[in-house]
């Protein structure tokens, strides 16, 4: 059964967001879906500075199978990609929620964000989907 | 629901994905899939390729009719036991498959092709028989295991008796016989020493559970692509088909034109394409990736301003690419125009990355060769 921290909030395409003290966000992919993909090999994460909309791909997993996208669940603008990716890609696999973050983004102010559910909802939706 | 082999009861045992693969049910990794791979490099693993479709060829002209039906000439074949790798073309000279065939007697020879093709062929191999009187068997009773990796040949042995494991030992590169009721080939995809197994299906799950308490890791098709890929072989409907010829996919060497006599199909179009040297011809290469990303089929290869591509009016494509595991980086088979120079850039999401040319294979027993 995959690890679903109940401190953080979630979305259906599998990703990831905790709140930061100063009001930035935080973002990965949860650990269902990094098991999912597999080895990771190749992360691409976004540059400080871009803007981003809600739902936009703004980072790209590769496992060695496949490339996969990761979707905004926020708009807003990033603040930092995570600079450890580069060298080891694997971190997203072995630590999803820590050390395998993927980028912070300060969010826009009064902008939409996707619809995030809280753990609970988020293991349901798993049970669903028979992960 | 797919299409299953016998082992499909146990690869959900041990834990595997599953994925379609050709219509068949099949794993495509047990736990990691790097971790597969690095055990075939370093010691011996286990693939379930019994999807793949085993058909005897039996009849008084079978070698005349492999003669004609495939690109390769089975006159090569000279010692019970010796198999032959082959294209079998269309008449347009476009790949319909590529197989291993052995020569078990002058009456009786055997194909190995691909399992997403097997219906396409066996109606193609039957109709063509006919004109020769040969009878095509397709073997649904064996199930195949490809045991791979430097240690894999010893594995195999020790789970054979000690007089069919003499025998087995015996077998040179691409030699493969009859020991008791098994099929043992020294032949595989992956660029390490190693058997292909036919067996019974009833026996496949007890010899795949003592090969894993061999310490023999199980290993899906997802290993099995990345180690093919670094071996430099090609994958049907990847970097060839029914539109590409041999010689623009990596398979020159595949193609027996002489004796010129010898008059198989496809052989009048490749005549044709050989004699046509104002055309623009592609080539099937290797590529590394200078720059970070991971090469997949379908990017675009863009080829530098010069002779090559005027002469093409394009770049290239990625037929097959991945990250390698035993390289650390992205490799790739590319159909680029001949005579490329050799630093191309690849669109990967609208970025250009440099890549390099090379020649494959990438790696070949456990050692890079590029």
């Amino acid at each position: 059964m995959s690890n679903v921290p109940p401190d953080l909030q979630y979305t259906k395409t599998h990703e990831w967001v905790r709140t930061l003290p100063d009001g930035t966000v935080e973002i990965g992919i949860t650990d269902h879906a990094q098991h999912a993909l597999g080895d990771l090999v190749f992360v691409e994460v976004p540059e400080g500075g871009r803007t981003v909309a809600l739902g936009e791909p703004c980072a790209v997993v590769e496992s060695v199978k496949a490339a996969s996208d990761v979707y905004s669940p926020v708009a807003g603008e990033i603040t930092l990609g995570n600079p450890l990716l580069a060298a080891e890609p694997e971190a997203v696999n072995n630590d999803p929620y820590g050390k395998g973050w993927l980028m912070r983004l300060r969010p826009t102010k009064g902008a939409a964000s996707a619809e995030l559910m809280a753990a609970d909802d988020y293991r349901k939706l798993l049970q669903a989907e028979g992960g | 629901m797919g299409r299953r082999t016998p082992l499909f009861d146990l690869h959900q045992q041990l834990g595997a994905r599953i994925v379609d693969f050709g219509g068949w049910d099949m794993p495509v990794q047990y736990s990691s899939q790097i971790g597969e791979h690095h055990a075939v490099r370093r010691a011996a693993g286990v693939f379930d390729v019994s999807h793949m479709c085993a058909v005897d060829l039996k009849g008084a002209r079978v070698r005349q009719f492999l003669q004609h039906l495939l690109a390769n000439d089975v006159a090569k074949l000279k010692i019970p036991g010796k198999a032959l790798y082959s294209c079998m073309l269309n008449e347009a000279g476009g790949v319909l498959d590529d197989l291993i065939v052995y020569f078990l007697n002058e009456s009786w020879f055997r194909l190995v092709v691909n399992a997403g093709t097997r219906d396409k062929d066996l109606a193609w191999i039957r109709r063509i028989g006919q004109q020769f009187a040969v009878e095509a068997t397709e073997r649904v009773d064996l199930a195949i295991l490809a045991v791979q990796g430097p240690e894999a040949r010893a594995k195999v042995a020790g789970v054979m008796s000690t007089t069919a494991a003499t025998a087995a030992m015996g077998l040179g590169p691409f030699f493969g016989r009859e020991i008791d009721d098994w099929f043992v080939a020294r032949t595989g995809y992956t660029g390490e020493d190693g058997f292909e197994v036919m067996l019974p299906a009833s026996a496949a799950v007890r010899v795949w559970r003592e090969l894993n308490a061999a310490g023999v890791a199980s290993c899906g098709l997802g290993a099995r692509d990345t180690l093919r890929l670094e071996a430099g072989m090609n994958l049907y409907g990847n970097d060839m088909d029914e539109s590409t010829h041999p010689f623009e996919s990596g398979l020159a060497w595949t193609v027996a034109m002489q004796p010129a006599e010898r008059r198989f199909i496809g052989r009048e179009a490749l005549e044709k394409v050989l004699a046509d040297t104002a055309a623009p011809h592609r080539q099937l290469v290797g590529l590394v990736l200078e720059d970070r990303g991971v090469l997949r089929s379908h990017q675009k290869v863009l080829v530098p301003e010069g002779r090559a591509e005027r002469a093409a009016g394009a770049g290239g494509e990625i037929t097959s690419g991945t990250f390698s595991p035993t390289l650390e980086r992205s490799i790739a088979f590319a159909r680029i125009p001949a005579g490329a120079p050799q630093q191309v850039q690849v669109d990967i999401r609208g970025k250009l990355l440099n890549a390099r040319v090379v020649k494959p294979p990438f790696v070949r027993f456990g050692k890079p060769m590029i």
